[in-house]
């Protein structure tokens, strides 16, 4: 098949198959406890120069203990996936955490409008981009879930997302028209937050899925984080629901709440009093800085940020919102 | 006076593109909207799809993100984003609803940038998200903007999302699948189309209160003209009442 025309974006991570077989092939089976913090998983499981991954939908199912927690730490160098990524994509830009970033969806919170900050660290030239979109973004986990280099999709094509992506496009040697390869995107650590999940890793999740199934599968390390832990008789009780399996997984830590302030499927709704103050402290740096140390470097984790923000009384009123219990809109 | 603003104007022109029994993928705001008055006037059996995975859901309120909980409400199936995107690949999605900062005669997109450099852009915007995807799969892409002359641009600093390209038959031999493209452009002025052989916009109704001039002097190059071009009818009270009342009570987009 000869290449008729390729992007120009850098290809960010390694699509070779074969260098991830090799990691994969030492990648542990043991059924071992796997429970942390997330303290304790972000200092052991990210590196300053990973590529990371995060589950979820921008603020909805998504990890934000351990994206405040690779604030915290200031980690830095990453390489990230603009995957469908909203405020875990804001808090990281607050960090200034990533300088390379593979793009379908950045910089907006959807009907909420576009993160003043993260737009300026985007505008800024600190931060290499590569064009995607969410399929092809899906279509390039797929083919890392699957053991290939590339996934052939059927658009991109006559676009400057093609010219910007790292694409290249070829003959179908079935049909003789044109199609995009996009390469196997493999994670160097994936962040997700699942409803229950046991000791080992072993996860379950309700509601959409989004791309976790091919993000957990594909990346080399994982880290779970669950709204509560259960017993493994119950996961052997039901094998059915298990969503990702234990040895795809590194870390699990219990994180009730651990998609405030974005939204959980069946459990709460999301907080968007909090999500619209974000967006307006942004526009001032005082403010903003304030705000900040308020929210993520002067708190120790999760349950501290949640206690500064209403407590359990805040989470109750989310839950009814989730619900769409009479009265229970904010 | 007109008794509606040109957001409900807009939502209820879209709504009534769609036919019962067809199938949508939409994103959050005018177009959750549109395909939710229509689920509730004329087309009952419309097929609801959110591209992060919600699929024939019964819509409950104006969701916030494509992804919240409000897209699987009572829902046929929470399935996932590669689900959706595949549906669409295969074909067996109808219509999409897309917008953007740039628009270009033969209806290519922009949501990239603004600026000729790209890792330094004078002003950054989301990208494609999923709307290079849906315009690529879904069989009629229609798109629901206002109108004026910077937006409806001679050329678009980047090309996010296909349109019919260059037009003519650059489309069909771009690689993209076959007979998929924008359909429908409708704006707080106007309902365009795109004229056959040169896919071009061609303005097929006005608005209310506007004239042809008002739509050409705010659009940033030439429309060609159907050769009928009809009035396009405001909003039925009942379509009002349905969309104050029951899709948008709150007024978080028909108040913009």
């Amino acid at each position: 098949m000869d290449v008729i025309e390729q992007g120009v974006g850098r290809i960010l991570t390694d699509p070779d198959p074969d260098k991830a077989r090799e990691f994969f092939r030492h990648k542990s089976r043991a059924l071992v406890s796997k429970l942390t913090t997330v303290k304790e998983a972000v200092e052991k499981l990210v590196k300053d120069g990973d590529y990371v991954s995060i589950g979820g939908f921008g603020a909805n199912r998504v990890a934000i203990s351990v994206v405040h927690e690779i604030v915290r730490q200031k980690k830095r160098n990453l390489g990230l996936a603009g995957h469908t990524a909203t405020h875990d994509f804001q808090i990281l830009a607050a960090g200034e955490c990533f300088d390379k970033c593979d793009v379908a969806y950045i910089v907006g919170l959807e009907a909420r409008g576009l993160s003043a900050n993260a737009r300026k660290y985007m505008e800024s030239g600190k931060v290499e981009v590569t064009e995607w979109t969410n399929y092809t973004l899906s279509a390039r986990y797929k083919a890392a879930t699957a053991g290939v280099s590339f996934h052939p999709i059927r658009n991109l094509m006559g676009t400057d997302t093609f010219k910007y992506s790292g694409a290249k496009m070829v003959k179908c040697p079935f049909t003789g028209s044109n199609y995009a390869l996009v390469p196997a995107l493999y994670s160097d650590v994936a962040i997700i937050h699942a409803h229950e999940a046991d000791i080992y890793g072993n996860c379950r999740v309700r509601g959409i899925l989004m791309s976790d199934y091919d993000v957990a599968r594909s990346s080399k390390k994982v880290i779970v984080t669950c709204e509560r832990i259960i017993p493994n008789d119950e996961i052997r009780r039901d094998p059915t629901a298990t969503f990702i399996p234990y040895w795809c997984v590194d870390a699990v830590c219990e994180v009730p709440y651990g998609s405030y302030p974005g939204n959980m499927y069946g459990e709460y709704f999301s907080d968007e009093d909090h999500l619209r103050e974000w967006m307006k402290v942004e526009k001032d740096p005082e403010e903003f800085k304030a705000f900040l140390d308020r929210n993520i470097y002067g708190v120790q984790d999760h349950f501290e940020y949640i206690e500064r923000n209403g407590g359990i009384a805040k989470m109750l009123k989310l839950r009814q919102k989730e619900w769409l219990l009479v009265g229970a809109r904010a | 006076m007109a008794n509606y603003n040109t957001m409900e104007l807009m939502i209820c022109t879209a709504a009534r593109e769609l036919e019962d029994g067809a199938s949508i993928v939409v994103g959050t705001g005018a177009p959750n909207a549109a395909a939710m008055l229509a689920q509730k006037t004329t087309a009952p059996n419309l097929v609801i799809m959110f591209e992060a995975g919600g699929a024939a859901a019964l819509v409950p309120e104006m969701p916030i993100s494509v992804g919240d909980s409000r897209t699987t409400w009572k829902a046929i199936m929470a399935s996932s984003m590669p689900e959706i995107m595949e549906t669409a690949c295969r074909g067996m999605v109808d219509y999409t609803f897309l917008g953007g900062a740039q628009i270009d005669m033969y209806g290519n997109l922009n949501s990239t940038r603004i600026g000729p450099d790209h890792q330094k852009p004078k002003v950054r915007f989301p990208g494609s998200g999923g709307a290079n995807d849906l315009a690529s799969f879904c069989w009629r892409m229609i798109v629901m903007t206002p109108q004026d002359s910077k937006r409806f641009a001679e050329k678009c600093s980047y090309i996010t999302t296909p349109g019919w390209l260059q037009g003519g038959d650059s489309r069909a031999k771009s690689g993209l699948p076959l007979g998929a493209g924008p359909y429908k452009i409708i704006t707080n002025m106007a309902v365009m189309d795109f004229e056959p052989e040169s896919k071009r916009m061609r303005i097929i109704a006005v608005n209310p209160g506007y004239s042809e001039k008002d739509v050409q002097d705010n659009c940033g190059f030439e429309l060609l003209k159907a050769a009928k071009i009809v009035e396009n009818q405001g909003p039925s009270e009942k379509e009002l009442s349905i969309l104050r009342d029951q899709i948008d009570p709150y007024r978080y987009v028909i108040g913009r």
